[in-house]
């Protein structure tokens, strides 16, 4: 500095840089009073910065992006209520592991702690829903903590990082070196499991006759497929998955049995049932594929392939484990592994299959199901689905069969109602080239509808099926299936006409209410070149099956619907 | 109190960032649990990045593991470990300040003596005694001395050290 006449630069600017070091192509967000001086440096940057219209918008599209594309998302939004609104989208990109690095700005540090206008302790609320979090005291930091929060976001098991920047910080004069070393002794990343534990795991998979893959995100995550498909293709096992799991082996695969849990296929849940070894490859055992760990896989072993150490018996007591990167574990696994006899099994799978097939039945009506059939075979499979929560979600990842991890989004941990239409717009921005389709609930989209400003300033041609069945068709199901079909919560009465909410704003609006003119419409919607919202007025009290009640074992799985229906 | 997990005492060294907000970090994985926090105390060490923390806390064997995992896993947390009696020297101090007459004066005395606490204070008629040694005899004075009139009582959580070679 002394010597040479260096441009005196601000936190600003500095950070920005650091962001385009990053190689960030878009940051999704609001700006606010204290960003402004952060807004400003944007000005000239590479980075394109998308404005939303809700920040819970902003962080489920970096969301979406973060997971077509394998890149952390980035998303900005202002102190207080610009930051408190991003909780619900942090909370689901943590519950599903998501790297996603989050700005925010905060009052200037003098007033920290004072109650001043705007300010929120936004470290404090999302402490628990973060991998980690900073607050930026100091100007000459910034270029260390983007290094490590990009770094912490996106490896190991990755998650969201906030850095919480006070405008003080934003403005001062910057009198660091930008080159700096991150310094993080707490944070080791695991990648090749123990030598020892792997030879363990191939010793017990010797002795299996009927082994069973569960595959979870952390295979996806991973990007695992081709270790996962080596690993059931020499061992001939089938492969049941999580709901975030799809696609971390190919859905369309002879060996797949589809999705396992609550709604999953019948003859996953068959599987599981009657495995004798479940390897679970990069899944947490979680309440939706497993109610109840006392009847889970009674007398199979247990085997568990996962990066996070702390899954490791946390619901399911594994017989072996082995911590470490999927796709690594994997590729020692396979070269210890000999060919199982599996065929009698695999007929007892296949026959499975045959018995209890996923069907639906359109003869009361169109229904959700028919319609995501139909845009799978249109789409031949190729394309990117984001789909909501409820009744939507369920039945997407039943008929939706997905061949890449990476063209799946779904809300699994969190089931966020909401994220699915803005989580498009994300993956639409991350994949401009790939044919993206959100399904929607009606309840849900209604959540986050305002990101169709978004979609149609930047003539996203993402599909946007909207189904709408009149309810809160999820919690609708369970109150006729648990309380007596009485409805109490759940009727979404008063609806708009959403093809006109499209139109509104500038979206071509087509609309689907019968069985017969069904697929020419879809077929219209996915040619078409721009934004479409595809409003579907389907069968109101049509349900998902197979289901098995919460906190049941798969013992309990209802197939169909009980006989005695009102 | 519904919880039928076997309750053991454990005592937790952290080794950790000497940064704000990672006390809040490491107390939010033992509540999130539902593991109660008995005693804690945080500390600096020999190299001014880092601090340590020292927790003692009630829980089964199993959510303790889970709690260790979960606590390792934070960034500002370089090393967690439970510490058994065996490997370790442990020490506690107690402040006890009691009110006494002519009469008790003279036993209090005589019990501190025996565990080699320390009269420190003596105001009006207020002592206060100190006592420094392990958990089990601090609390075995302390069960003795509630019989004459302890008004207050202050305990500075236990420490623990790694004995020999280990690093604590
Ligand atoms: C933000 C949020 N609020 C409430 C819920 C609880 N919930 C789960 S599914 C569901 C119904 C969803 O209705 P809709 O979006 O219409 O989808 P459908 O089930 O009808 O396909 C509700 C209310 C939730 N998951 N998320
Ligand atoms: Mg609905």
């Amino acid at each position: 500095m002394t010597d040479k006449q260096k441009k005196q630069i601000t936190g600003s600017e500095v950070l920005i840089k650091c962001l385009e070091n990053q190689e960030v192509e878009y940051a999704f967000g609001i700006p606010g009073g204290v960003l402004i001086p952060i807004f400003d440096k944007l000005v000239n940057s590479k980075i394109k910065f998308i404005l939303t219209r809700h920040e819970q918008g902003a962080i489920h599209m970096a969301d979406g992006y973060a997971r077509v594309t394998g890149k952390p998302g980035v998303a900005i939004a202002t102190s207080g209520p610009g930051a408190t609104n991003l909780v619900t989208g942090i909370m689901t990109a943590h519950m599903d592991s998501i790297p996603i690095v989050i700005i925010t700005g905060q009052v200037v540090t003098p007033l920290l702690g004072k109650d001043a206008f705007q300010e929120a302790d936004i470290i404090g609320i999302t402490m628990p829903i973060v991998k980690h979090s900073y607050l930026v005291k100091n100007v000459n930091d910034i270029p260390r903590i983007i290094k490590e929060a990009f770094y912490i976001a996106s490896t190991g098991r990755p998650g969201p990082v906030l850095v919480d920047i006070p405008k003080d910080v934003s403005t001062d004069i910057f009198a660091a070196d930008m080159d700096q070393e991150m310094d993080i002794p707490g944070y080791k990343v695991p990648a090749k499991g123990d030598k020892k534990d792997i030879e363990r795991m191939a010793g017990i998979l010797k002795g299996s006759k009927k082994p069973l893959l569960l595959v979870g995100h952390g295979s996806v995550i991973s990007s695992a497929e081709k270790e996962v498909k080596a690993l059931a293709e020499k061992l001939r096992a089938p492969v049941v998955s999580t709901l975030l799991g799809k696609g971390g082996f190919p859905e369309s695969h002879d060996l797949s049995l589809g999705m396992l849990g609550m709604h999953g296929t019948a003859y996953a849940n068959k599987a599981l049932i009657n495995c004798d070894l479940i390897l679970s490859i990069g899944s947490r055992w979680d309440d939706r594929i497993n109610g109840n760990t006392e009847e889970f896989c009674i007398g199979a072993k247990k085997l568990h392939i996962d990066i996070d150490e702390a899954e490791i018996g946390k619901i399911v007591k594994a017989d072996s484990y082995v911590v470490g990167d999927a796709k690594l574990v994997l590729r020692d696994l396979i070269k210890l592994i000999e060919p199982l006899d599996t065929s009698e099994w695999l007929k007892e799978c296949e026959y499975y299959k045959k018995q209890f097939p996923l069907k639906y039945d359109n003869s009361k009506g169109l229904t959700i199901p028919y319609i995501i059939d139909e845009i799978y075979h249109l789409t031949k499979g190729k394309a990117i689905v984001c789909t909501d929560v409820g009744q939507n979600q369920m039945w997407s990842a039943q008929f939706y069969k997905i061949d890449d991890g990476k063209d799946w989004y779904s809300s699994g941990g969190a089931g966020t109602m909401g994220c699915g239409f803005p989580a498009a717009v994300g993956a639409q921005f991350g994949r401009p080239k790939d044919i993206v389709v959100a399904i929607c609930g009606d309840g849900g989209f209604q959540m986050t509808i305002q990101e169709l400003s978004t979609m149609a300033i930047h003539k996203l041609p993402v599909k946007v099926f909207v189904m709408d069945n009149k309810y809160l068709g999820m919690v609708r199901q369970w109150q006729e299936l648990f309380f007596d079909n009485r409805l109490s919560g759940v009727d979404l009465l008063g609806n708009p006409d959403f093809v006109k909410v499209a139109e509104g704003y500038g979206i071509k609006g087509i609309n689907i209410n019968d069985v017969k003119h069904a697929r020419a419409r879809i077929k219209e919607a996915l040619d078409y070149k721009g934004p479409v919202l595809i409003h579907c007025e389907v069968h109101k009290e049509y349900n998902v099956f197979p289901m098995i009640p919460a906190g049941k074992s798969a013992f309990h799985m209802m197939i169909d619907p009980p006989k005695a229906k009102k | 109190m519904a919880n039928t997990d076997k309750k053991d005492i454990h005592t937790i060294s952290f080794l950790v960032a000497n940064k704000p907000g990672v006390l809040v970090r490491v107390a939010l994985a033992f509540a999130k649990r539902g593991f109660n926090i008995d005693s804690l105390v945080v500390s600096p060490t020999t190299n001014a990045k880092f601090s340590r923390m020292t927790i003692t806390a009630q829980g089964s064997p199993e959510t303790l593991e889970q709690i260790i995992k979960q606590t390792s896993k934070l960034i500002d947390v370089i090393r967690a470990e439970e510490h058994s009696e065996k490997e370790t020297i442990h020490r506690e101090l107690a402040l006890i300040k009691l009110k006494h007459t002519p009469s008790t004066k003279p036993i209090i005395l005589k019990q501190a003596e025996k565990f080699k606490a320390k009269l420190i204070s003596e105001e009006e008629s207020f002592l206060i005694i100190e006592h420094l040694g392990t958990t089990a005899q601090l609390d075995e004075l302390e069960a003795i001395l509630k019989k004459y009139n302890v008004v207050e009582l202050v305990r500075s959580g236990k420490l623990v050290i790694a004995k020999g070679r280990d690093s604590t």
